[in-house]
């Protein structure tokens, strides 16, 4: 079981979330090439070791977070607000540690 | 030394001493025409069938592990080719038509058992669906039955047939020819049969970078040293992302961690592999008596080779849905794989922007099924630098140019697939 620390909620189990993927792609801009667009839906790093990646805590306060994970042992190092529009230090979460919130 | 009844009897009057090892443990050459990376198999079968059917051997196949120790022994072993669009029907009918003589080709019982895939169904939307689906099935040339309540009574009568459950069963698609296989037999019978032609299988030697000059790959740099090759094939299914970025490329995959369970065995209760319509969950029944069952992904992201809690809880709840007198069972096995998800739930078997590499990969939940067609095409591809009939639609280019084969319809959400 995954224990994720939502920052407005705590920490709760796994099963309270929904998986949003990595957090490292980027949207490209409007008027974007070919490969920019495909890179954006279909590439991606799929690291074997620390990966940032959105989480919902869909069965809880709905918010969506980052979380900095690793995908080999599944420990947890960081969870933040997802949102870019929140000021620093929203939410109870740990600091952000240079995870893009 | 060829296996037969006579070999037995042979065997047996001297005291069984005279067997020899199925497969010679060779020292790396410095210099092959092809290395496979990857001794799963799908590797193995490659090598075989670039032996046996394109004369080349001068072949080595190189695993960090040992032999059929990675999915090749992490999967539910079931076998079918029950597929709507046509390029997955046409490839993994002809996989099929290899499983029917596989065991022959290879001198090697790899104990292929056509019991039967059974697909349920709850609604009459789902009875649609299965009707479309074994119509396509006809007409590319696959077998396929569609029964209706009293048909599935017959062949799964342990099911909750109750008509006051939630999702009452009320038919299902059955494709007859479908079946399971012994995974670990597949992968050793393929090692026996690929090394009597020449092969060299080469275990505990991991690649740790691919030596390239331009758009031309040299050779990989391995944990014995570097070993040339004049064409790389990469079979690693779960980590062609991990060996994509020693080349610097990024492929439309995610690797994602699949369970699967054994129970304690028990005598016959299920002579198919069937599976429920409500929910994502297949049994089957080995021949050691335990039953085998698995049912959705983790979910995110993992290289782990196990997976946690609520997934396992979710799967057997579809299971004791499907089927209350499982509950009474106890668990003896559970394991993880790591799976290949493609970002439209359908391999890659094709060649790369790079020269003389190509990808074998993105297998999904699909692989082991695929096995035997799998090193088929890919021997293929590599001995003729180009994409054999039944793999040309399987290309990495697909998804820039969006001719997507996408069986489930979810899109690039490759946790969905």
């Amino acid at each position: 079981m995954l224990r994720i620390e939502c920052p407005w909620c705590g920490v709760r189990n796994e099963d309270e979330f929904s998986y949003g993927g990595d957090a490292s792609v980027q949207r490209p801009a409007d008027g974007g090439s070919l490969d920019e667009w495909y890179d954006y839906v279909y590439t991606r790093d799929n690291s074997a070791g620390q990966h940032t990646e959105h989480w919902q805590h869909l069965n809880g306060c709905r918010a969506w977070i980052t979380v900095v994970r690793d995908t080999i042992t599944h420990e947890i190092f960081d969870t933040a607000p997802a949102s870019p529009n929140l000021p620093p230090g929203s939410g109870s979460g740990k600091k952000t540690n240079g995870v893009k919130s | 030394m060829h296996y037969s009844a006579l070999s037995l009897v042979k065997q047996a009057l001297s005291g069984n001493r005279g067997w020899t090892r199925a497969w010679r443990n060779p020292e790396p050459k410095k210099q092959y025409d092809v290395i496979i990376i990857g001794g799963g198999g799908h590797g193995l079968a490659t090598a075989y069938y670039l032996a046996k059917l394109h004369g080349i051997t001068d072949v080595a196949v190189l695993e960090k592990g040992y032999i059929g120790g990675g999915n090749t022994g992490r999967n539910t072993t079931i076998v079918r080719s029950n597929y709507l669009l046509k390029p997955n029907s046409q490839f993994y009918e002809h996989s099929m038509k290899l499983w029917e003589g596989l065991s022959q080709d290879l001198n090697y019982n790899v104990m292929f058992s056509q019991r039967g895939v059974l697909n349920l169904f709850h609604t009459d939307a789902q009875r649609d669906a299965a009707v479309h689906r074994g119509n396509a099935m006809h007409l590319n040339g696959v077998d396929a039955e569609l029964l209706d309540l009293d048909g599935v009574k017959k062949l799964m009568p342990h099911l909750d047939f109750s008509r006051n459950t939630r999702f009452p069963v009320i038919g299902g698609l059955s494709q007859p020819r479908g079946g399971t296989a012994r995974h670990d037999a597949v992968a050793w019978g393929f090692a026996r049969a690929a090394d009597s032609l020449g092969v060299d299988i080469i275990q505990k030697c991991e690649v740790t970078g691919i030596r390239r000059a331009g758009d031309k790959v040299l050779g990989v740099e391995t944990s014995r040293g570097f070993i040339g090759a004049g064409q790389v094939g990469v079979a690693v299914a779960g980590n062609s992302s991990r060996v994509f970025n020693m080349v610097g490329m990024k492929l439309p995959i995610e690797s994602h961690v699949l369970q699967a369970f054994v129970t304690e065995g028990i005598k016959p209760l299920i002579d198919t592999v069937c599976t429920f319509g409500m929910g994502h969950f297949y049994i089957s029944q080995s021949d050691k008596g335990g039953l085998v069952f698995g049912g959705d992904l983790d979910g995110y992201n993992s290289y782990a080779q196990r997976g946690n809690l609520p997934t396992f809880n979710h799967v057997v709840a579809g299971g004791v849905t499907m089927m209350p007198c499982l509950a009474r069972l106890r668990i003896l096995r559970q394991w993880g794989g790591v799976m290949d998800m493609s970002m439209d739930g359908t391999p890659i078997i094709s060649k790369t922007p790079i020269h003389n590499l190509y990808l074998n990969g993105g297998w999904c939940y699909g692989g082991f099924k695929a096995t035997p067609g799998s090193g088929w095409v890919f021997a293929y591809t590599i001995a003729h630098d180009k994409a054999h009939e039944l793999n040309k639609d399987f290309t990495l280019e697909r998804f820039r140019e969006g001719s997507l084969i996408d069986e489930k319809g979810v899109g690039a959400s490759p946790n969905a697939h």
